[in-house]
């Protein structure tokens, strides 16, 4: 038997709408209640949680892992630690790998891979079309029954819309949403940064905000059709969040997530070409921003996500078009959204942002995550809402270090990351 | 001509010439002020002087190694900075995508830096994707010159623009430029609206919808999709080459409707100012954007663009080369 206490910390708990100062106790890795104290007769470890958060541990739904097939850009478990570093004790990957993870065997891979080596839980995606290719359903039914919590082919997006359509009826049937990374190609074609000011100005190919919002509405429509729930990945534009807004309250089973370079940059920042500002989608307006700001205030968005794509630097080291998509971002994601949206521009509170990284993905991807409810498992995140750091990429857990944020100062971040009543990491 | 001397007769820039100029790399327009344009402008009237004479070479890049680095085919430009470096005495090696080791998959950055071992002084290179110039400048001690990326700036070109209408036209400010064709996809067109702007002049893009967007006019210039409305008030036309092959086919019907609506043809050049100057960077295409006599007539300034071209590169491989030393 084990036992911890975490000592006067502001314990914050969406899913039970608590928000008190109280003393938490663990035992053998479940939350327990407090009586039990008294009749506990092992070693009790404490830990100070004075002046800090304590909340159920965050769940980041959208993470690359990159294992199987590119591990010189991450691995599962330096994946997993820097999400440890980040305050995440659950994150969602992603199946673009090599092989993608359209079959029951890559699930299978993924699964033991994280059970020996990930030091937060992994919880694997599949893909919606073979080898995420967007004309062939994958196995979607036995790749739930492998465990996964979701289907998405992100990083690509299923053009045909009866392809699509036919896998979210199916994906309906076997239990499972679908994630769908919004893009139309024709639209988009070869764009590689938001169409507009900065585009014209640079010359570099557009992509323009319809080419996203094509596909939320495309999404909108499939969910009403399939009567069955669609969540549209890292949206970035006014439009987006307009037809979110509308159909979310018709009730649509629609539901958009942002990710935080997404409120924290405008594509002034690519001006220099610097590939760490590369992205898919791309860095938008100032229009767009204050947009997902508002959507993210009255809940049109209603998850908060890191993208977390890591590259190795030599391949971000190049022209701008030649560069891949994506950037690193599970150590910076809960500083800058506590920056941004609670700080700095006081969209939301402290609750509502940890229910966005918590109970809102547990209710999407139906997991046994995201609660301190007597008897879940002790997963849990320190938080220090007001600590002032700065982030230095160089001292990062991910084996990437492709961040536009380096040398950012940010107040707040997670202190210390408990995963089944264990310390993973402490600051 | 106060720089000519010492331009064309030793390899030391003076003192004043370094208070005037201070970069090693010429990336675009966008970056530089109206006086370092100027200065760029005046230093090629020195070396116009030197295309003129018997022995049409001065000392100034001797023993300095440049490296013509052209990862997209071309042909006049690549010259003209060969001829330009020749003039200047600097040693030339050209380097092309095909017999670069770029095919074998070495990066960009990796063959610069290999070139750069080799003492390579000044690369000159022309890329088809935006950015790589300053891509390469941030990551090299060597001079970058950029000779054209993708859909970005190709300095050289405008600053040869520039020339020729101070040469022709005395001035700049105050003239109404059009600048007619495919602009979005044109390098050439952006580096003249950056220097066009920063010297005063009036600048109107013209062209089909899809290819000059409205987006355009927050750069500073006016849009028009009517040729006719702006050629009477055109102090210079700047032509681009339109083309149709395979990716262009979705912004507009075909070259005939293009010359219908957007050719500088026989019967609108009857609405130019008697003074207009009919310019093209080349290479043209006779009777799609401008009528095949309109090209070869008085009007026309497109030789003297090359050949100015010629002076302009000269003073930009001085400047920036005297700088990387």
């Amino acid at each position: 038997m084990s036992a911890t206490i975490i000592r006067n910390g502001r314990v914050i708990d969406p899913a039970n709408k608590r928000d008190e100062v109280i003393d938490l106790l663990i035992i053998d890795g479940k939350v327990a209640p407090l009586f039990q104290l008294s009749t506990l007769n092992s070693q009790l470890d404490e830990i100070n949680a004075s002046n800090l958060i304590v909340c159920p541990g965050l769940i980041d739904m959208h993470v690359h892992l990159r294992e199987p097939g590119f591990g010189h850009k991450e691995t599962i478990e330096s994946g997993a630690r820097a999400a440890a570093a980040g305050g995440f004790t659950t994150i969602v990957c992603m199946p673009n790998t090599s092989p993608a993870a359209d079959n029951p065997s890559t699930i299978a891979w993924i699964k033991d891979r994280a059970g020996d080596t990930a030091c937060v839980n992994v919880l694997p995606t599949g893909a919606i079309s073979k080898n995420l290719g967007g004309e062939e359903l994958a196995p979607i039914g036995s790749l739930v029954q492998a465990g996964i919590v979701a289907i998405t082919d992100d990083g690509h997006c299923v053009q045909n819309h009866q392809v699509m359509r036919r896998a979210v009826e199916y994906a309906r049937m076997v239990g499972v949403p679908v994630l769908d990374h919004c893009q139309d190609y024709n639209l988009v074609g070869n764009g590689v940064v938001h169409e507009g000011y900065w585009s014209t100005l640079l010359g570099l190919p557009g992509w323009p905000a319809a080419g996203e919002e094509a596909i939320v509405m495309r999404n909108i429509l499939l969910a009403e059709l399939c009567d069955h729930h669609i969540h549209c990945q890292h949206v970035t534009t006014a439009g987006s969040v307009r037809l979110l807004r509308e159909a979310r309250t018709r009730g649509v089973k629609i539901s958009g997530e942002v990710c935080p370079h997404h409120i924290a940059l405008t594509d002034e920042a690519i001006q220099n070409f610097d590939t760490s500002c590369k992205m898919n989608p791309p860095l938008r307006s100032q229009a767009d921003v204050d947009a997902l700001l508002e959507g993210v205030a009255d809940g049109t968005v209603s998850i908060l996500v890191s993208d977390h794509a890591p590259h190795a630097d030599f391949e971000k080291e190049v022209e701008f078009d030649a560069a891949p998509f994506g950037i690193i971002g599970l150590e910076t994601e809960l500083g800058l959204f506590l920056d941004l949206l609670v700080h700095k521009h006081c969209k939301i509170d402290i609750m509502r942002l940890i229910e966005m990284y918590t109970v809102e993905p547990r209710r999407l991807l139906k997991i046994n995550a995201g609660t301190l409810s007597i008897g879940a498992a002790a997963d849990l995140t320190l938080i220090d809402p007001d600590l002032e750091w700065s982030v230095r990429v160089d001292t990062f857990e991910s084996a990437s270090r492709n961040s536009p944020f380096d040398g950012w100062n940010l107040k707040g971040r997670a202190v210390r990351t408990i995963v089944g009543g264990k310390t993973v990491w402490k600051l | 001509m106060r720089a000519a001397e010492s331009v064309t007769t030793s390899s030391s820039p003076d003192a004043a010439f370094a208070l005037r100029w201070n970069r090693k790399d010429l990336l675009g327009l966008r970056e530089l002020s109206a006086e370092e344009i100027n200065f760029i402008l005046d230093t090629a009237d020195a070396f116009k002087q030197v295309g003129t004479r018997e022995i049409k070479k001065v000392p100034a890049l001797r023993g300095k190694t440049l490296v013509n680095f052209f990862i997209e085919p071309s042909t006049r430009t690549r010259t003209s900075f060969e001829l330009a470096a020749f003039r200047l005495s600097a040693d030339v090696i050209n380097i092309s995508a095909s017999t670069s080791s770029l095919t074998k998959g070495e990066t960009l950055k990796d063959t610069a830096r290999n070139l750069e071992a080799l003492h390579a002084d000044i690369l000159v290179l022309r890329h088809s994707f935006a950015g790589a110039p300053q891509f390469l400048a941030q990551r090299l001690e060597a001079s970058v010159i950029n000779a054209g990326d993708g859909a970005h700036e190709h300095p050289t070109q405008a600053l040869l623009d520039l020339y020729t209408i101070r040469e022709k036209r005395g001035k700049i400010a105050g003239l109404h430029v059009a600048i007619i064709g495919d602009i979005l996809f044109s390098r050439v067109a952006r580096s003249n609206i950056f220097g066009l702007l920063k010297l005063g002049a009036r600048v109107t893009l013209v062209g089909p919808s899809t290819l000059v967007p409205r987006e355009f006019e927050k750069l500073g210039v006016e849009v028009s999709y009517k040729i006719d409305n702006v050629l009477p008030s055109a102090d210079v036309v700047n032509l681009l080459r339109i083309q149709h092959e395979r990716q262009r086919k979705e912004y507009f019907p075909g070259i005939g409707e293009y010359t219908r609506f957007f050719g500088l043809t026989k019967e609108r050049a009857k609405f130019l100012k008697p003074d207009c100057l009919i310019m093209h960077p080349g290479p043209i295409n006779r009777g799609v954007e401008i009528d095949s006599g309109i090209a070869d007539g008085l009007q026309s300034v497109i030789l003297d663009q090359v050949t100015n071209g010629l002076a302009v590169r000269m003073a930009v491989l001085y400047l920036c080369g005297g700088i990387s030393t």
